[in-house]
């Protein structure tokens, strides 16, 4: 099944992290086509989560270049406002603005960035909320939603931006277990639907089940990157090996 | 009892100084409050955005000087000096005066509620803005300061109840204020009972309104959260 799509959704030439004198992330490399479901998996504090805020800026890369639809985003003189709205990011913690309700939640931003009139935006995200099958809470306030419901609408707030990419840090790991199937459904959906993502998790399963590709990363870089069956069925790296074994 | 209301309130229209002063001291105080939310916004956003990104180094500098100095000194001695130094020389309203003067000093205090509001805000909401595409002016507006404003009201509103009551040392400049009002009574009457505990009362009164109006409004704040 290998499609062409020309060059690389992303591009990812030589990222470096350091907090202070704390080296995170070291040379990374990586190519994200578009339709990728790359999952990140590896243990805490490996860099997963650096590595994915530094994808859109949320945290500042110290070496290296980021390649987005062929522009340097980590050039410090590109609008990098622009870009983000290409590029959706679900967090653990859902952080929904709970001063607005789940519609305008979802409105703000295609209306404010994009322009969009109020009564397009409501359509399009109705039309998000009816696919997550949410639309009766349109009018809920955060606060009075489930944890799973809560990072359902995290999910298509950031959908309504109709972004390239959709970037996941551990988007199930604040939910009680039995809210974790309704969000992974979403998410599945999305992967089938050939949404280019990706996915920090520590739902193997998952990533095993819905990815194209699984990288595992430690100590600030990925030391193996398979298909998930050679990923999880057959693993090279003697670190993995071992990961795996604790994690499976 | 009856003669001492009489001869104070009644006699000459007395009772105009009070209510006369009343509409000064309520004047001062709002327009005070709302030139310190305007100085308090702007230092509150400025140090704030100092704080998250490192930027506007030098105007957070001049902020934290105005905010050390007035919180340092005595909120009389800046009306005297803002009355009799710089504006000595021209002829100016006392009142505009005092509301230069209460605000500048209420702007110190406002400030730091605001500051402390938006830093209570928990960091995931900017970056759930900033990660949609909203840049960090626009992540303030629509994310961050509709919920910092909700939370500081309550101390907003405490705050006004203090300025309330600071304005009484308006009457130092000759400001025709409540307290003012209750003092000229007692020159005239010879009786100070009876003027300074009517304004004593008065006082008491529209801070226990304002509190119960704080309340309801921090019960109503309360309640649209959950
Ligand atoms: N803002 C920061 N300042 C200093 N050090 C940081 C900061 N953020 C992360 N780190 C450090 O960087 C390293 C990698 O953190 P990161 O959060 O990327 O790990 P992770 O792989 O996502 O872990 P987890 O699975 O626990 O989420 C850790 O040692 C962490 O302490
Ligand atoms: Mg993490």
């Amino acid at each position: 099944m290998s499609v062409d799509y020309g060059s690389p959704l992303i591009q990812v030439k030589g990222l470096g992290k350091q907090f202070g004198d704390l080296k995170v992330l070291e040379g990374i490399n990586l190519d994200i086509d578009k339709g990728d479901v790359v999952f990140v998996v590896g243990p805490s504090g490996s860099g997963k989560s650096t590595f994915l805020r530094c994808l859109n800026r949320l945290e500042e890369s110290t070496a290296g270049h980021i390649y987005f639809e062929g522009a340097d985003i980590t050039d410090p003189k590109i609008n990098i406002d622009l870009h983000r709205q290409k590029m959706g990011m679900v967090f653990q913690q859902f952080n929904l603005f709970p001063h607005m309700d789940v519609l305008k939640n979802m409105i703000l931003a295609p209306m404010k960035l994009q322009k969009k009139s109020q009564s397009e935006a409501e359509k399009e995200a109705m039309a998000l909320l009816e696919r997550v099958g949410l639309a009766d809470r349109a009018h809920a306030y955060p606060s009075q939603l489930s944890g799973g419901q809560k990072q359902r609408i995290a999910i298509v707030r950031a959908l309504a931006m109709k972004p390239d990419v959709m970037l996941f840090d551990e988007p199930t790991s604040a939910l009680d277990p039995e809210m974790v199937g309704e969000v992974l459904n979403v998410m599945r959906d999305l992967a089938r639907e050939r949404m280019t993502m990706v996915v920090v998790t520590h739902e193997m399963g998952f990533a095993r089940e819905v990815a194209t590709r699984v990288m595992f990363m430690e100590g600030g870089n990925f030391l193996e990157e398979a298909p998930p069956e050679e990923f999880f069925g057959n693993p090279q790296n003697e670190r993995l090996k071992a990961f795996l074994s604790k994690v499976l | 009892m009856s003669q001492g209301i009489y001869l104070n309130f009644i006699k000459d229209d007395r009772w105009k100084y009070i209510t006369d002063g009343l509409k000064v001291t309520l004047e001062v105080t709002l327009f005070a409050v709302l030139i310190g939310i305007a100085i308090g916004f702007l230092i509150a956003v400025v140090r704030s955005t100092y704080d998250k990104t490192g930027k506007l180094k030098l105007l957070n500098g001049i902020c934290k000087i105005y905010l050390t100095v007035i919180r340092g000194t005595p909120v009389l001695v800046q009306l005297m000096i803002i009355y009799f130094v710089i504006f000595g020389p021209v002829k100016i309203s006392k009142v505009l005066v005092a509301v230069i003067s209460f605000g500048i000093n209420s702007g110190a205090y406002v400030a730091e509620i605001f500051r402390s509001g938006i830093m209570s805000i928990d960091q995931g909401q900017f970056e759930a803005g900033r990660s949609l595409g909203f840049n960090y002016v626009q992540t303030m507006w629509y994310i961050i300061m509709p919920q910092a404003f909700k939370n500081v009201l309550p101390a907003l509103g405490n705050e006004f109840i203090s300025l309330l009551k600071e304005t009484s040392v308006g009457s130092y400049i000759a400001l025709q204020d409540l307290t003012k009002g209750g003092d000229i009574i007692r020159s005239r009457t010879y009786d100070a009972f009876t003027p300074l505990i009517a304004v004593a009362l008065i006082y008491l009164g529209l801070v226990l309104l304002f509190s119960w109006l704080i309340q309801i409004l921090e019960r109503r704040l309360r309640q649209s959260e959950r």
